[in-house]
C-alpha cells in the first residue's frame, strides 16, 4: 500500500518534467506546420486551423520554387550523420582506453594529464578556427567531411575521456580485483569485466559525443562550403536571409534534425538498463 | 559480451563508411575556375543566380564560374577567413555596404577604379556608387540596391479618420495619438531598435531627417550635438507616450514585419522586401491589400524633405585572386544592363536606364509588388544616406548601438550616451 | 613478504607501461589537432595586430592582457558570464539530479521520460535559439499567449527589453537545452551504483532522505564533478544561444566573454586582443575546474 502511494507520488512528479520538455517541443512542431499568418494570431492558435506540410514537402519533395537549403537538406542530414557517427566511434574507442588508464592505472603525471586534456577544451572555438582553416586548406582537406571528423575530435575526445572517467570511477575496485585474482590480466579485465559493466556509461557517453558533434556549428560553418560537407546546423542557418527569416523552414529543420539522435537513443535504450551492475556484482 | 560485440561491429562498419565519404572530389583541369561567394535568400533566387552563371560560362568557354551560397550572417566571417589563405578560397564575393572600408583597408578587395568605364559612371545611380567607393576609390560593382521605406496600413489609418500618411514625424505623433484614442491599435508604430545594425539604420533615418549627420566633413563624429540629443529624446518620448511599440528596443527587421503583418501597428519602417510579403502573401500576413508605402517623413523645421538609409551591397574581386581579370569579367557580366534587366524579378537594377520608358513598364510588370516598389524606389533613393566609410565601422557601430540602447533603456541620458559613443569613435580613429 | 613486494613493483611498472600505451593514441590525436592552433593563438596574443593581407604586427608583449585586465568592460563581462554560468549550471545540477533520481526510482513512464530527455538536446542550438526568441516575443510569442490564457498577466509584456530579464530568459533557454545532459549523466551513474549498500542502510533504518544525502550523493560525487566541470566549461564559453536570442542586447546586457571574443576577433578584426581574450577565458575556466576538483575530488575516489 505504502509502495503504491510512493509510485503514485513519483508519477505525479513526472508530469511537470514532461511539460517542461514537451511544451517548447510542441511549439516547435506547431511552428513547422503553421503558416506565418497563423503563427502571428492573437490569441494564439495552439492547434493550427490550416495546418500546412509545405515545409516538409520542400525538403522531401522539392518543387520548382523550393529554396536551395530545403532542396539540399537531406544531403546535409547525411553529412551530419556520417561526421557525428565517425567522431563518436573514434572518440569512444580511444577515449575509453585512455580514460581507463587515467582512472585505474598508476603512472607518473596521471593527474596533470587528466587536467591537461580538459585544458585543451577550454579555449573558445572562435580563436582556434582560423589556424584550423589554414591547416585544412594546406592539406587539401577543406570542405571534406574528414576535416570535420578530425577537428571535432579535438573536443569530442577530451569530452569522452572525462565522461568515461566518471563512469569508470563508479565501478567498485573490488570487482576488478576479484577478476584479477581469477587470473585475468589488466586488458582482459578491461574488456571482459569493466566494459560490459560500463555499457550504460559507454552508451551514454556515445550519445553525448554524438549530440555534441551533431550540434557543432562554428567549425562546420568555416571549414565547409558546399553540400559535399555542409552539416545540418549550417544548413539550418541558411534559412536566414539578410533580413528575412524562414522560421517555418528553420523549425522544420529543427524537428528533422532532432529525429536521428532520438532514434539512436531508442536503439541503444536497452543497453542503458540499470541493475545490470548489481547482477554482475552478484554473479 | 554480445552487447559489446555488436557495438564493435557497428563501429567498424561506420568507420569504413566514413572513410569512404571522406574522399573529396578532385578539381577538374581545364579552364580558369572563378569561385564566387554569394548569399542565400538574397533578392534573386539561387535558381536565377545559377542561370546567370550558366549564361556566363556558355559565353566564356575559357572561364568556369562556380558559385556558393551562405547565410548573410556567415558572409563576413567566411570572407575574412577565406582571405587568410593564399590563393583565397574565393575570387569574387558579395560585400555588404558597411564592410567596404574595413575590407579596403585590410587589402581584401581589388581596387577597380580604373576598370569602371565612363558609361558605367554616367548610367548607374550616383547613390549606388556610394556603396562601393571608399576614399574616392571604387572597390566593386553595386548590387542589390536597397533602402528603408515608410509603410502604413491604409485601412487602419482611414479608420482613425486620416486619408493621407504623415509627411513629418510630428504629424505621425499627432495621428498616432488619435489612433490610440480611438483604440485602433495599442502602439501605432514599430521600429527595429534592437542591439543590431538595424538600430543604426533607423537612427540614421531620424538623425538625417532632423538635419543631423553621423560624421562631419572631416570624418569626426557629429551626432553628439543638439540635433542628436533632440532626436534620441524624441525616440524615448514616443516609447513613453505609447506611440512606439516598447518591444522595438529588442526588435530587428523581421520582428517589425511580423508585428506589422499582424495588423498591430499602423506605421512601420523597413526594407523593400517587406512590401511583397505583407501586402500580397496571405500565408505570411493578416493584412494583405491594406498596405501602402510613402516617402519617409522628416522632422518639421529641419529643412529636410525626407531621409533614409542606403543599405545596398556590392560584388567585389579578391585582391589576392590569381585570376582578377576573369573574375572582374564575371562581376561586370552579373551587373551588366542586359542581365540586370532580364533578371530583375527580385532585384532592382543599378542602371538608371532600367527605370525609364519601356524598361520601366517591364520592370513594374514583373510582380504586383513591383508596381508600387519600383516608382517608390525612384522617389526615395535620392534621399538615401550611406553610413560612414571608416575601416573601424563595425566597432564604431557597436558603440553607437550601445549608446542608443542605454538611452532607450534609461541607463544613461541621451546626452551622456551619445557623448560616450562619440568619444569611442574618436579613440577608434586614432 | 619479500617476494610479494617484488611482484608488486613489477606489476606497477607493467601498469605504467600499459597506461601510457592506452593513453598515447588519444594524446597524439588531441595534441595533433589542438596544439598547433593553441600555439598560434598564443603567438597572436602578444601582438597588436589587425586583420589584413599585409597587416602590421606590433609586438606588445603582455600589452593585450594588461589592457584587457584594466578595462572595466572586461570585468563587467566576466561578472555577467559568471552569473550566467553559476545560475544556469547550478539550476541544471539541482534539476538534473532531481530528474535523474526520479528516473532511477522507476515510476510508471520512466523510460518514456528518459527518451524524452534526448529531445531538447537533439534540437540544434541555432533552432533552439530561434524558437525561444519567438516564444519570448512581445507581440506574438507563445509565452505571452500562454500566460495571458492562464490569467498570469493581463496584457502582453515585452520580455527582452530589460537587460536582467533578458539574461534570465536566455538562462531558461540554456537550461532547457542542457538539463538533459546532467540528468542523463547522473542517471547513468546511478545505474552503475551498487544497490546492496543502500539496502543495508535501509535495513539499518535510514530514511530515504538520509540514504540519498549520506550514501547516494557521496557515491555520485565523481560523476557530479565531471558533469559540473564539463558544463561549466561550456557555459562559461556560451555564445550561439545568446547570439541568436538577444545578439548581446539590450544595452550589452547579455554580452558574455565568448561573445566579446567573437566581436573582437571576427567583427572588429582585433585579432591579437581576441587571442588574448581567449587565453584569459581558458585561465578562468581552469581556475573554476580546479576549485571543483578541490571541493569535490577525494583521492579515495580512484583507488
Amino acid at each position: 500500500m505504502k509502495k503504491r502511494l510512493r509510485t503514485l507520488l513519483l508519477a505525479i512528479w513526472i508530469i511537470p518534467v514532461l511539460l517542461f520538455i514537451y511544451l517548447p517541443v510542441a511549439w516547435l512542431v506547431i511552428s513547422s506546420i503553421s503558416t506565418r499568418a497563423e503563427l502571428l494570431s492573437t490569441p494564439i492558435h495552439w492547434i493550427p486551423q490550416h495546418p500546412t506540410f509545405q515545409n516538409y514537402l520542400n525538403i522531401f519533395a522539392p518543387g520548382q520554387g523550393t529554396s536551395e537549403v530545403a532542396k539540399t537538406f537531406r544531403i546535409t542530414l547525411w553529412n551530419s550523420l556520417v561526421v557525428a557517427s565517425s567522431v563518436t566511434l573514434i572518440a569512444l574507442t580511444l577515449g575509453s582506453l585512455a580514460s581507463y588508464a587515467l582512472i585505474r592505472l598508476r603512472f607518473p603525471f596521471r593527474q596533470s594529464m587528466l587536467i591537461g586534456i580538459l585544458g585543451t577544451r577550454m579555449i573558445p572555438e572562435i580563436s582556434l578556427v582560423i589556424p584550423l582553416y589554414l591547416f585544412a586548406t594546406r592539406f587539401g582537406l577543406f570542405n571534406s567531411p574528414l576535416i570535420l571528423i578530425i577537428t571535432y575530435l579535438s573536443f569530442a575526445l577530451p569530452f569522452a575521456i572525462w565522461l568515461m572517467a566518471a563512469f569508470f570511477n563508479t565501478i567498485p575496485v573490488e570487482l576488478e580485483d576479484a577478476a584479477r585474482i581469477d587470473g585475468c590480466n589488466r586488458l582482459e579485465t578491461l574488456f571482459r569485466i569493466i566494459m560490459p559493466i560500463s555499457a550504460p556509461g559507454l552508451v551514454s557517453t556515445g550519445l553525448f559525443v554524438f549530440l555534441t558533434a551533431w550540434d557543432e556549428f562554428f567549425f562546420a560553418l568555416i571549414l565547409t562550403s558546399t553540400v559535399s560537407a555542409k552539416t545540418v546546423p549550417v544548413a539550418i542557418a541558411e534559412f536566414t536571409g539578410r533580413y528575412v527569416v524562414d522560421v517555418g523552414g528553420m523549425m522544420t529543420g529543427g524537428v528533422l534534425a532532432a529525429i536521428p539522435p532520438v532514434v539512436l537513443s531508442l536503439i541503444f535504450q536497452r543497453y542503458i538498463v540499470s541493475g545490470l551492475t548489481a547482477g554482475a556484482v552478484k554473479g | 559480451m554480445k552487447t559489446f560485440r555488436s557495438i564493435a561491429i557497428l563501429i567498424l562498419t561506420l568507420i569504413v563508411l566514413a572513410s569512404m565519404m571522406g574522399c573529396a572530389p578532385k578539381q577538374p583541369a581545364g579552364p580558369v575556375t572563378i569561385r564566387v561567394l554569394s548569399m542565400e535568400q538574397a533578392g534573386p533566387t539561387v535558381d536565377e543566380m545559377n542561370a546567370i552563371v550558366g549564361e556566363f560560362n556558355q559565353a566564356n568557354p575559357d572561364i568556369k564560374v562556380e558559385i556558393e551560397y551562405v547565410a548573410y550572417d556567415a558572409l563576413h566571417d567566411k570572407i575574412t577567413t577565406a582571405m587568410a589563405s593564399t590563393p583565397p578560397a574565393y575570387d569574387v564575393f558579395l560585400v555588404d555596404d558597411i564592410w567596404y572600408a574595413e575590407f579596403a583597408k585590410a587589402g581584401y578587395v581589388m581596387d577597380a577604379t580604373s576598370r569602371i568605364t565612363q558609361d558605367m559612371r554616367d548610367k548607374i545611380f550616383v547613390s549606388a556608387w556610394d556603396i562601393t567607393t571608399v576614399d574616392g576609390k571604387v572597390y566593386g560593382m553595386p548590387w542589390l540596391l536597397d533602402e528603408k521605406y515608410f509603410f502604413y496600413n491604409k485601412k487602419l489609418l482611414q479608420e482613425a479618420g486620416f486619408n493621407a500618411p504623415p509627411k513629418t514625424w510630428e504629424e505621425l505623433v499627432e495621428q498616432s495619438k488619435v489612433i490610440k484614442e480611438k483604440g485602433i491599435v495599442e502602439y501605432p508604430i514599430v521600429w527595429s531598435w534592437g542591439q543590431y545594425e538595424a538600430a543604426i539604420c533607423d537612427w540614421v533615418i531620424l538623425l538625417y531627417g532632423n538635419g543631423g549627420s553621423l560624421v562631419d566633413a572631416n570624418g569626426a563624429p557629429a551626432f553628439n550635438n543638439e540635433i542628436g540629443v533632440k532626436t534620441l529624446t524624441w525616440m524615448i518620448q514616443t516609447i513613453d507616450e505609447g506611440i512606439t511599440n516598447p518591444a522595438s528596443v529588442s526588435y530587428v527587421e523581421e520582428d517589425v514585419r511580423n508585428v506589422f503583418s499582424q495588423g498591430k501597428a499602423v506605421f512601420a519602417v523597413n526594407w523593400n522586401y517587406m512590401y511583397d510579403l505583407v501586402n500580397f502573401n496571405t500565408e505570411e500576413s493578416q493584412v494583405t491589400g491594406q498596405i501602402k508605402m510613402a516617402l519617409m517623413p522628416a522632422f518639421e523645421g529641419s529643412g529636410v524633405e525626407s531621409a533614409t538609409i542606403n543599405g545596398s551591397m556590392g560584388f567585389s574581386v579578391a585582391a589576392t585572386s590569381p585570376n582578377q581579370d576573369a573574375a572582374w569579367k564575371y562581376v561586370e557580366f552579373l551587373t551588366s544592363e542586359d542581365i540586370q534587366n532580364r533578371y530583375s524579378g527580385h532585384l532592382l537594377p543599378i542602371w538608371q536606364t532600367s527605370f525609364q520608358g519601356e524598361n520601366l513598364t517591364k520592370l513594374q510588370s514583373y510582380s504586383p509588388a513591383n508596381e508600387t516598389t519600383v516608382p517608390m524606389f525612384n522617389a526615395q533613393f535620392p534621399y538615401a544616406h550611406v553610413r560612414p566609410k571608416v575601416p573601424y565601422y563595425p566597432e564604431a557601430s557597436k558603440a553607437l548601438q550601445l549608446a542608443l540602447q542605454e538611452a532607450l533603456t534609461k541607463q544613461k541620458t541621451p546626452e551622456q550616451a551619445l557623448n560616450d559613443a562619440a568619444a569611442k569613435w574618436i579613440e577608434l580613429a586614432k | 613478504m619479500q617476494s610479494c613486494m617484488k611482484q608488486k613493483f613489477t606489476l606497477t611498472q607493467q601498469d605504467a607501461l600499459l597506461g601510457f600505451g592506452l593513453i598515447l593514441p588519444s594524446l597524439l590525436v588531441i595534441l595533433g589537432i589542438s596544439l598547433q592552433p593553441i600555439l598560434s593563438t598564443l603567438y597572436l596574443s602578444v601582438f597588436e595586430s589587425s586583420r589584413g593581407i599585409n597587416a602590421e604586427q606590433t609586438f606588445v608583449g603582455l600589452g593585450n592582457y594588461t589592457s584587457l585586465l584594466s578595462d572595466p568592460v572586461f570585468w563587467v563581462t566576466i561578472g555577467r558570464t559568471l552569473y550566467f554560468t553559476l545560475v544556469s549550471v547550478g539550476l541544471e545540477l539541482v534539476l538534473g539530479l532531481a530528474i535523474a533520481q526520479l528516473i532511477h526510482s522507476h515510476p510508471p513512464g520512466w523510460q518514456f521520460l528518459r527518451t524524452s530527455l534526448i529531445i531538447p538536446w537533439a534540437v540544434p542550438t541555432i533552432v533552439n535559439g530561434t524558437m525561444w526568441r519567438w516564444i519570448y516575443n512581445a507581440d506574438y510569442g507563445a509565452l505571452n499567449g500562454l500566460f495571458l490564457q492562464l490569467g498570469l498577466i493581463d496584457k502582453y509584456i515585452p520580455w527582452l527589453t530589460k537587460p536582467d530579464v533578458a539574461m534570465n530568459l536566455v538562462i531558461v533557454a540554456d537550461i532547457w537545452h542542457s538539463v538533459p545532459f546532467i540528468a542523463l549523466i547522473l542517471q547513468a551513474a546511478l545505474a552503475t551504483l551498487p544497490v546492496d549498500l543502500e539496502e543495508a542502510a535501509a535495513v539499518d533504518g535510514a530514511n530515504a532522505l538520509q540514504r540519498f544525502f549520506l550514501i547516494r550523493l557521496p557515491l555520485l560525487r565523481p560523476a557530479i564533478l565531471v558533469a559540473l566541470v564539463i558544463r561549466t566549461v561550456e557555459a562559461f564559453r556560451v555564445f550561439d544561444i545568446i547570439y541568436v536570442i538577444t545578439n548581446g542586447g539590450p544595452a550589452f546586457g547579455t554580452v558574455t566573454i565568448s561573445y566579446l571574443t567573437y566581436l573582437e576577433t571576427f567583427s572588429f578584426g582585433n585579432v591579437g586582443r581576441g587571442a588574448a581574450l581567449s587565453f584569459l577565458i581558458s585561465i578562468f575556466t581552469l581556475i573554476m575546474a580546479f576549485v571543483y576538483i578541490r571541493i569535490l575530488y577525494r583521492p579515495e575516489d580512484s583507488q
